[in-house]
């Protein structure tokens, strides 16, 4: 789970890692209220998750309440690289001697995390990594050990961060390391991490992305549910706890598994056809499961044929084919549906399918995951 | 011979009591799997359809002499049992939970390695292991592997995803093709055992001739899995990629299948393989294909 900026930071606050005093408006009369109560001058940024904010014109200096309206109202339905602006955050600016950058993921090859720190921050990292490597200190954290305060210090030195700026930055580094391993982060980023000219060392921006497996544990993360930059389709998913994503394609996709799933959009462009959606819907998927995988897929207005493609392993044939012939009954489907049915008891399923009597132009069977690709690119081209 | 697990492995269930861990735990007992115990803290003394059932890994040890364990139980509590697995002496650990923290994961690879590096976890988020005719631990359905042979030529499998290790082992099966072992590593970003060790045990066991490998986008396992093929393995091989169409930014179903700006493609991964000699198909029924020639000139 992404998080906006506003998100990150009210996170971040949290685990005591200091940020801008502000909040977060919806409309210019909210903007103009957090304004006042942080105090000009302020910042007034525009919340999207994706990068170049500043230079789309999403972030803007206000000196005064009507430099706030004026900006909100100019921010608010903004059009970022196809992200609509619909909530802004407006904080106290500050005054900026340096920018520097911090973050820590998983280094999956080396599995141990990985903090980067850099003291040239307030660009994105890859620049960085890019054209002046040697200013990136990498530094490995047994998830066992942990990060301690000597080992963040002295990455701060490493860094060549000012002498004035090494206790504050210390303080964060090794509070965002609890922030990203107690606070269950795939992704905790701060860039810039600037040092004011009082010597304070704050973070101006927080990137956070939530580990969705660690949810059970964070009743906290309730409040950033519903607000994640879902479209419609894959809010719909969501609510039937379908693993979906959303596509550009006209081909609806239903599978078991991950990767089989995965498998099927490939082949589907491989057949020159293009997917509507990622869905896998688990193992033993029941007609209830099978109902709302078609349910989504019916709501997609670009969806001209669904492909399903079971393998059945746990899942058993006659199981999945009973789920099809019930949700047919309950959802009245747009497009039709091409079936490619295996594995385990797949004879039954298909008999199943059969002798539900369902016409051929709503459901067909292939005998190969290829050949069903081909039918449901044909119906929907 | 196969690789990890064979007719002498001894296993006990943990979660053996559980919805999941009581259906696969006695279909693995059904395809011959020595299924010696059940651990359930707190039911020790019960039974489940005449497996014993204990407190404590420990005490299912001495008891049973098991070397293996399938855990099945729920993501707040894996980490727990993989741990107990490990201390009781478990030499092998199977965890099939999806859905495991990956603070929790990278902790418990660590703490094995340093702390237990006699033992082996494979998973979490995995569908398990099968040596076709001698031992299943997971969840996969038997009837779908071909026994081996006792000449070969026989296949060895390793897959990061749960349904397209079912479907390699589909079109072997219906190409009449032997496995040796079949192993399920996982979709989750930090696995207990990743393609190298597979690739590594496949090449050192005398009853697999050949290896077919499905791999999908995320990370970097694949590649350097291509780089020890290309300096250690002389077993000729097959590959799958899933993902070529996946965006980016997207974690597609599995916690560890996603592209991260342009790193962890499947392009990326396919050619990288390709490089190191491994006959890569565009989709699990082509691998399929590549594998049945490669066998036929074996």
């Amino acid at each position: 789970m992404d998080l906006f900026e506003y998100q990150g930071k009210q996170y971040f606050a949290r685990y005591d890692i200091p940020v801008s005093p502000g909040g977060p408006a919806d409309t210019v009369d909210e903007a103009v209220k957090e304004a006042a109560s942080a105090g000009y001058p302020v910042v007034v940024k525009a919340q999207v998750q994706v990068g170049g904010r500043g230079k789309a014109g999403g972030i803007k200096l206000a000196d005064n309440e009507a430099e706030v309206r004026e900006h909100a109202g100019n921010i608010l339905g903004m059009d970022i690289k196809g992200h609509v602006v619909r909530r802004l955050w407006v904080e106290a600016a500050s005054d900026i001697d340096e920018e520097y950058y911090v973050s820590f993921t998983l280094d999956r090859s080396e599995k141990k995390h990985l903090m980067m720190l850099s003291r040239e921050g307030g660009v994105e990292i890859e620049v960085v990594a890019e054209e002046n490597p040697d200013a990136i200190v990498k530094l490995h954290i047994d998830p066992v050990d942990g990060l301690s305060e000597a080992v963040a210090r002295q990455a701060c030195i490493e860094a060549k961060l000012p002498e004035r700026a090494i206790d504050g930055a210390t303080d964060i580094l090794v509070k965002l390391y609890r922030c990203y391993d107690e606070g269950d982060c795939d992704l905790a980023e701060i860039n810039p991490l600037i040092l004011k000219p009082t010597g304070e060392v704050h973070a101006l921006d927080a990137k956070v992305t939530l580990d969705g497996n660690a949810e059970f544990r964070h009743p906290e993360w309730d409040a950033f549910r519903g607000l994640t930059e879902m479209d419609d389709r894959e809010k719909m998913a969501a609510e039937k706890d379908l693993q979906y994503i959303g596509l550009d394609g006209t081909v609806g996709i239903i599978a078991n598994g991950a990767g089989l799933a995965m498998s099927t959009l490939d082949v589907v462009n491989q057949v020159g056809g293009s997917a509507a959606n990622f869905l896998d819907i688990g193992g033993g998927a029941n007609a209830d499961v099978m109902a709302g995988a078609l349910e989504v897929i019916n709501f997609d207005e670009n969806v001209k044929s669904i492909f399903i493609n079971i393998f059945g392993g746990i899942t058993r044939g006659e199981e999945v084919a009973k789920g099809i012939v019930e949700a047919m009954g309950r959802v009245d489907l747009k497009a039709p549906i091409v079936i490619r049915l295996d594995g385990t008891n797949a004879e039954e399923g298909r008999q199943i399918l059969l002798d539900a009597g369902i016409p051929e132009d709503k459901l067909r069977s292939e005998p190969t995951m290829l050949e069903a690709a081909r039918a449901a690119v044909a119906l929907a081209s | 011979m196969a690789i990890f697990v064979d007719e002498n492995t001894k296993v006990i269930v943990q979660g053996l009591t559980g919805g999941q861990g009581k259906y696969h735990g006695l279909r693995n007992r059904d395809y011959g799997t020595q299924v010696v115990g059940g651990v359930t803290p707190g039911k020790g003394g019960q039974d489940v359809e005449g497996i014993p059932i204990f407190n404590s890994v420990a005490e299912a040890v001495e008891a049973t002499g098991a070397n293996a364990s399938f855990a099945a139980v729920p993501p707040k509590f894996a980490s727990g049992a993989i741990m107990e697995a490990a201390e009781a002496g478990i030499g092998f650990v199977v965890c099939i939970t999806e859905g495991i923290p990956a603070q929790d994961e990278a902790k418990v690879f660590n703490r094995l390695v340093r702390d237990f590096p006699g033992t082996r976890l494979l998973g979490p988020n995995c569908p398990g292991i099968i040596s076709p005719g001698k031992c299943n631990i997971g969840i996969t359905a038997g009837e779908i592997a071909q026994n081996p042979t006792a000449d070969g030529p026989n296949v060895g499998i390793v897959s990061r995803s749960g349904t397209l290790t079912y479907q390699a082992l589909y079109e072997l099966k219906q190409r009449g093709i032997g496995v040796s072992t079949c192993v399920g590593i996982g979709g989750d970003p930090v696995p207990g055992t990743n393609f190298i060790d597979c690739l590594s045990e496949f090449q050192n066991d005398p009853e697999t001739h050949a290896i077919m490998m499905l791999g999908e986008i995320g990370g970097s396992a694949e590649e350097e899995a291509a780089e020890y093929i290309a300096a250690n393995v002389t077993k000729p091989m097959s590959a799958y990629i899933a993902g070529v169409t996946a965006p980016a930014g997207k974690k597609m179903g599995h916690a560890g299948a996603i592209v991260s700006g342009n790193k962890g493609t499947a392009q990326g991964k396919m050619d990288a393989l390709a490089a190191a000699g491994v006959k890569v198909g565009l989709n699990p029924t082509e691998a399929g294909e590549l594998m049945a020639e490669i066998v036929a000139a074996l």
